[in-house]
Order: C-alpha cells, then sequence, then structure tokens
C-alpha cells in the first residue's frame, strides 16, 4: 500500500553486533538519561501554593448569585434542570413568605437546589439557561472527598455568602456574552 | 562456659534431629534439621574450625537445604498424600539406621588413643593450616573432586544452552 | 569484667545497629526522592522541610496499620519469616571494617566488631542463609503468590550465589586472604581492588543487585505478576520488617562492594597529607561512608533505569554469561598471579 506520510519506519529484527550483545553500552546510556532527568526541570506544581494558570473561561464549581441588596436571585424556575444534559439538576420551589423579601429577589424561590457533582459534566449549559442571571460556573475546583453523597451540594454549599462574594466576572468575556445573546442555539432559547 | 556451650549445642542437636525424623510436616523437618546444622556448625567453632563451621553453613544450611525446600514446596508434600509405609520397611530402616550407630560409635571408640598423642594446635582449624594440607598431603584428591564439581557446573550451563537451538 | 575494650565494642555494636537503622529508614526516603527526580517530579516534600519527616511519618502508618494473620497460615513461620529477614540482613555488619585503629588515651580501638579470619566467607555465609526469611514467609503465606515469590527467590539466590563465591574466589586470589580488615589494610591509598579485579568487580555488582532482590533482579516481588510476591499476606509491622529488611541489605551490600573492591575506608593521599593517625581514621569513617552512599545511590539509579528481567532470561544470564565469565576471571587472575611470581 501506498504510504501517505513518509514517516514509516521498517522495524527489523536484525542481527545484534558483539559490542550490542554485551548489553553494557545500552545500559549506561540508560543511565545517563536518567541521571540527566535527576537535573532537569520538574513538572511537577505544588498545588495549594502554586496554581496553574486558569484559562478565562474555565468552568468549575458553580455558584448560585445574590443581587446588590443581598437577596437571592434564583425564582426555581427550573430551566436550568431542563437545560442540563446531565440531569445533575435537582430543586424544590417555594412562595416566598411576607418578610422574605430581603433573603429572596422574585416571589417564588428555591426551597432546596441540589447540584450532583459526580454527574456534572461542566458544560455551562445551566448558566446560558439562567434568565435571572443567578447560576455561574467559577474558576474554583470542586474539592474531593471521601463519600459519594458528599458530592450532592446544596444550597448550602452552592449560594455565595453576603461577606464573601464571588466574583464570576472572569469568565464573561464580550465572546462570552456575545454567545449568550445569540438566542438561535437551542439551549439559549 | 565452653562445656556448657557444648552441651547446649549437642542438646540443640540432638533435640532438632528427633524434631526432624518426627515432624508430621516435611517443611518443618527440614526447618529442624537446619537448626542442627547450626548446631554442628557451632561444635566446629568450639573446636576452633571456623573453615569447616562456615563452608558446613554455606553449603549445608545455605545452598543444600534452600534447595530441599524449594523442592519440597514445589512438590506440595503433606500429611494427606504420604505414602503409608510397610511395617517391614520400617523395621529394614530401624535396623540401617541401628548398624550405622553400631559402625559409628566402634570407628570412634578406636580414636582416643590417637586424639591424646597429638600435639594441641590450635591454629589447625585455620584457612592457612587447612590449605596447606589440602595442597599438599591431599593435592591429587583435592584437585579430582574440584574438578569434579566444575564439570557439574558445566554440564548445568551446557544444558541451558542446549535449550537455546 | 568491663575492660575498655569491652564498653568500647558495646558502644560499636549499639551505633552500627543504630546507624544501620537509621541509614535505612532514609533510604526509603532517597528512594522515593531519587524516583522522584529521575522522572522529573519532586517526591515527598509535606513532612517536614523538603519531606525530611517521611520516614517517621511512613513509621506511624506501618505500626497504625492492621496487623493480619491469614487463618490458614502457619502462624509460627508467618511470624518468623520477617524476623529472619531483619536478623539475617542485620548480621554481615558485625565484621565490617568501619575505619582503622582509633587512639583514645594511648589504648588501640578497632572500629571493627570482630575481625574473622575467614571474613568473606562470612559475607557469604549470611547471604546464603538470608534467603530462609523470604522461603519461610512465603510458604507459610499459604497464598500462591507467595510460594510463587519465595521459589523464585530460592532459585535465584542460589545460581547468583555460585557466580559471586567464583568472582570473590579470583578477589581472594588477588589479595591472598580471607580476612576483610587485611583486604582494607592492604588497600591503603590508592591501591584499590577495583584496579585489580575490574571483571570480578562487574560480576560482584551484578550478583549483589540478585542477592540483595533489587530491580532489575526483583522477580521474588515482582508486582506485575505476582501481586506482591513474597510479602503479598504482609501487612502492618510485619511488612515493614521485610521492606526494612531490604534497605538494610542494600546498605550492608554497599559496605561489603567498598570494602572489597573500593578500598574502605581508604582514602587517596591518607598518609601523605601529614594529619594524626586519629584524624585519618575518622576521615577514613567519613570516606567509608561516602562510598556505602554512592552505591545506595547506584542501587536505586539502576532501579529506575532498567526494567524488570523475565525469569527465563534472569537465570540465562546468571548460568550461561556470569557463571563462565568468573571461572575465566579465576583463570585470568591465576594466570597473572602465575606471570607476575616468576
Amino acid at each position: 500500500m501506498q504510504s501517505l506520510t513518509n514517516r514509516k519506519k521498517v522495524v527489523g529484527k536484525k542481527e545484534m553486533t558483539w559490542v550490542e550483545k554485551l548489553y553494557l553500552p545500552a545500559i549506561f546510556g540508560g543511565m545517563r538519561i536518567t541521571l540527566k532527568h535527576m537535573f532537569s526541570k520538574k513538572t511537577t506544581i505544588s498545588y495549594p501554593e502554586q496554581t496553574r494558570e486558569f484559562s478565562q473561561i474555565y468552568r468549575g464549581m458553580h455558584v448560585l448569585k445574590r443581587d446588590e441588596k443581598g437577596a437571592e436571585r434564583c425564582t426555581a424556575c427550573g430551566l436550568c434542570a431542563v437545560a442540563c444534559p446531565a440531569e445533575a439538576i435537582t430543586m424544590v420551589a417555594a412562595e416566598r413568605k411576607k418578610g422574605e423579601e430581603n433573603l429572596y429577589r422574585e416571589e417564588k424561590y428555591a426551597a432546596t437546589y441540589e447540584i450532583n457533582m459526580l454527574r456534572c459534566i461542566f458544560c455551562g449549559d445551566c448558566e446560558d439557561a439562567c434568565p435571572k442571571e443567578s447560576i455561574f460556573l467559577t474558576d474554583r475546583i470542586v474539592p474531593s472527598d471521601f463519600e459519594r453523597n458528599e458530592f450532592v451540594y446544596g444550597k448550602d454549599k452552592l449560594v455565595e455568602t453576603l461577606e464573601n462574594p464571588i466574583d464570576v466576572s472572569i469568565r464573561q468575556t464580550p465572546e462570552v456574552l456575545e454567545f449568550k445573546k445569540n438566542k438561535k442555539l437551542t439551549h439559549n432559547r | 562456659m565452653t562445656q556448657f556451650l557444648f552441651y547446649f549445642l549437642s542438646f540443640v542437636a540432638v533435640a532438632a534431629g528427633l524434631m526432624v525424623i518426627t515432624a508430621k510436616n516435611p517443611v518443618h523437618s527440614v526447618l529442624y534439621l537446619i537448626i542442627a546444622f547450626f548446631a554442628i556448625a557451632g561444635h566446629y567453632i568450639l573446636l576452633n574450625a571456623q573453615f569447616l563451621a562456615i563452608v558446613h553453613i554455606i553449603v549445608y544450611a545455605g545452598a543444600i537445604m534452600v534447595l530441599f525446600l524449594s523442592v519440597i514446596m514445589l512438590l506440595n508434600l503433606n500429611k494427606d498424600n504420604e505414602p503409608a509405609k510397610s511395617n517391614i520397611l520400617k523395621l529394614a530402616a530401624a535396623v540401617a539406621g541401628g548398624l550405622l550407630l553400631v559402625t559409628f560409635t566402634g570407628t570412634l571408640k578406636g580414636t582416643e588413643s590417637i586424639i591424646a598423642s597429638q600435639p594441641f594446635d590450635d591454629q589447625i582449624g585455620y584457612v592457612k593450616a587447612l590449605g596447606k594440607v589440602l595442597f599438599n598431603d591431599f593435592l591429587l584428591p583435592f584437585e579430582v573432586s574440584a574438578l569434579l564439581l566444575l564439570s557439574a557446573i558445566i554440564g548445568a550451563v551446557v544444558l541451558v544452552k542446549h535449550d537455546l537451538k | 569484667m568491663f575492660t575498655p575494650d569491652l564498653i568500647f565494642k558495646v558502644v560499636l555494636i549499639l551505633s552500627i545497629f543504630v546507624i544501620t537503622l537509621v541509614i535505612a529508614m532514609y533510604s526509603t526516603y532517597g528512594e522515593r526522592k531519587i524516583a522522584a527526580f529521575m522522572q522529573d517530579r519532586l517526591g515527598p516534600n509535606r513532612a517536614g522541610i523538603f519531606g525530611i519527616l517521611q520516614p517517621l511519618a511512613d513509621g506511624v502508618k506501618m505500626f497504625m496499620k492492621e496487623e493480619l494473620i491469614p487463618d490458614i497460615s502457619n502462624k509460627v513461620l508467618f511470624i518468623l519469616g520477617p524476623c529472619l529477614a531483619m536478623t539475617t540482613a542485620l548480621m554481615t555488619s558485625a565484621i565490617i571494617p568501619w575505619g582503622s585503629n582509633i587512639n583514645i588515651a594511648g589504648t588501640d580501638f578497632s572500629l571493627q566488631v570482630t575481625d574473622l579470619n575467614i571474613g568473606v566467607l562470612y559475607v557469604f555465609a549470611v547471604t546464603s542463609i538470608g534467603v530462609y526469611g523470604i522461603m519461610i514467609g512465603g510458604w507459610a503465606s499459604n497464598n500462591k503468590y507467595s510460594l510463587l515469590g519465595a521459589l523464585r527467590a530460592s532459585s535465584q539466590m542460589i545460581s547468583y550465589e555460585i557466580a559471586m563465591g567464583l568472582a570473590i574466589i579470583a578477589l581472594i586470589m588477588s589479595t591472598g586472604t580471607l580476612s576483610l580488615k587485611e583486604i582494607s589494610a592492604a588497600q591503603a591509598g590508592f591501591h584499590w581492588n577495583i584496579f585489580v579485579q575490574p571483571l570480578g568487580f562487574l560480576i560482584f555488582i551484578i550478583c549483589s543487585f540478585a542477592e540483595t532482590n533489587r530491580a532489575p533482579f526483583d522477580l521474588p516481588e515482582c508486582e506485575t505478576e505476582l501481586v506482591g510476591g513474597y510479602h503479598t499476606e504482609y501487612s502492618s509491622m510485619k511488612l515493614g520488617f521485610y521492606l526494612f529488611a531490604e534497605y538494610i541489605n542494600m546498605f550492608i551490600a554497599s559496605a561489603v562492594i567498598s570494602t572489597l573492591y573500593f578500598g574502605g575506608y581508604n582514602f587517596p593521599f591518607m598518609n601523605s597529607i601529614g594529619l594524626s593517625s586519629n584524624a585519618v581514621a575518622i576521615l577514613g569513617v567519613i570516606f567509608l561512608f561516602a562510598k556505602i552512599f554512592f552505591f545506595i545511590f547506584f542501587f536505586m539509579w539502576v532501579r529506575w533505569t532498567i526494567p524488570r528481567f523475565r525469569y527465563d532470561q534472569l537465570m540465562r544470564l546468571g548460568w550461561t554469561v556470569l557463571i563462565p565469565l568468573a571461572i575465566f576471571n579465576i583463570l585470568l587472575t591465576g594466570a597473572i598471579i602465575f606471570a607476575t611470581n616468576n
């Protein structure tokens, strides 16, 4: 058959010469290589102190945002759960009572909101689908754990705290914002 | 001190020897035999024959018994598949062993006067003294046995080489 | 009863024991660090600065692990196995000359626990009975993998002992003594045996790799084929003993190689730089340990470079290459001695 590239190499089992049969030159060659690697630059990144540079549009752990007054933006419309290809999101909606206006922005809110981080594929469709600009993917990494059920993140882990608001603007590059406006794409409708 | 060591080592050697015969598990027998060999090596050291002692350990405990042990482990011998021996066989073994004992005692009984007539030499068990005896008085038998062992090694190598073709 | 000599010997024995254990501990750390460096990684660096407390963490882990003795194993022998491995590993250190004589208050003390006139043979005997720890442990586990590991260990040890013995015979022929002290003393300055016996050294070092069960000859514990080899069933500190014994063996093998072929405690120009004999002795100990550390590094360097042999390749190398080579080396040595004497 005609080779498409010129990179083909014919491998043959040719008789070894006497020096090759000694194997010692080959062994010393190998040891020279390993010794050279002892002094080469290490590729390890000592994680908690040192982090790898993230892509600007990295999609990590989710956050449920609050508005300027500190009320939760989520209205439990369920569009994120519908958009989710991995079916990782579940929620239970509830009606806002009187006196809770400072807690929830809309009249309907999510009483429970759970994302199964083992199912989640971090595609970002929930963020694109959200009409209330509530759910965002951030540059945080989902930490490891010993128990499977610990990976079902509830509102306690997802909703940002008032003292420690999560910055989601890093991902919102002009290209991403432009993409979100494009309503021709099915999941943005 | 020396006397105490002598009796201790003798006790260990005899006890281990008895356990070799009475132990039900062949692997245990081999391990008791190794203990017996070590006790005997201790006796050699008491006699100031360090070379003999160490060679005894290298050859018997270090090589032959390892071979025994690995063969027994390979065969997986145990109580269940050990063939039952007939009483005649047991009797024959006992008679043969008894005869050996009689021969040994008979031979060793006559040596007392020879030992007494020899002057004591504390260097006799050392490598230098042994080498002098081996290479002067017993040169031919020594070389012949060395050749025999060498040919055995070469035979093993040839057997492996033959496999290649 | 308590003569100065006896007290010195007790101190020497205890310090050798402690040094051996500490070196074995830090060899585990060194092994992991060197492996990491050779693979462009950093290695353990969390316990203490540069991970220097890693051996302690490992030790605590070993002690805390659950102690398992298989139900159908032979319990006495199961416990005896690692003990034997550890004992035989420690035994050789008794006859290695760690330095020349040291003079304290007008009395000479030898930095060697005991000088046997059959020293080299003692080393050989201890290595040959070292296999029992592995064999007994492997058999007593009552596990097929362990048994296979034990069988591999025994046949490998016996095969490589022959070549090792023949290499030692050539060395003894050229030195004319079996005592390690005299062998060391004869290499004063830079008259090291490596220049007299290069081929013998090559055979000896290959065999010592096989005798210590180190890669590329670590077939008894070959994890790709035998799970864990002879220590498959072992856990907790009994496993720790086996692993520790391997590192002690490596340390002792390095010490023996340094003593037999690399001048032991001798170093170049030791008598011409004009130091007192005590200073030379202490410098000698430092030089001996430098050589030992180099060889421990060499053991690890080879482990992380060369892949493991196949079992038939191992046997073929031992029987058809090393033994004929060792016999040839003896003939060569004999011929040279004969030619120089006439």
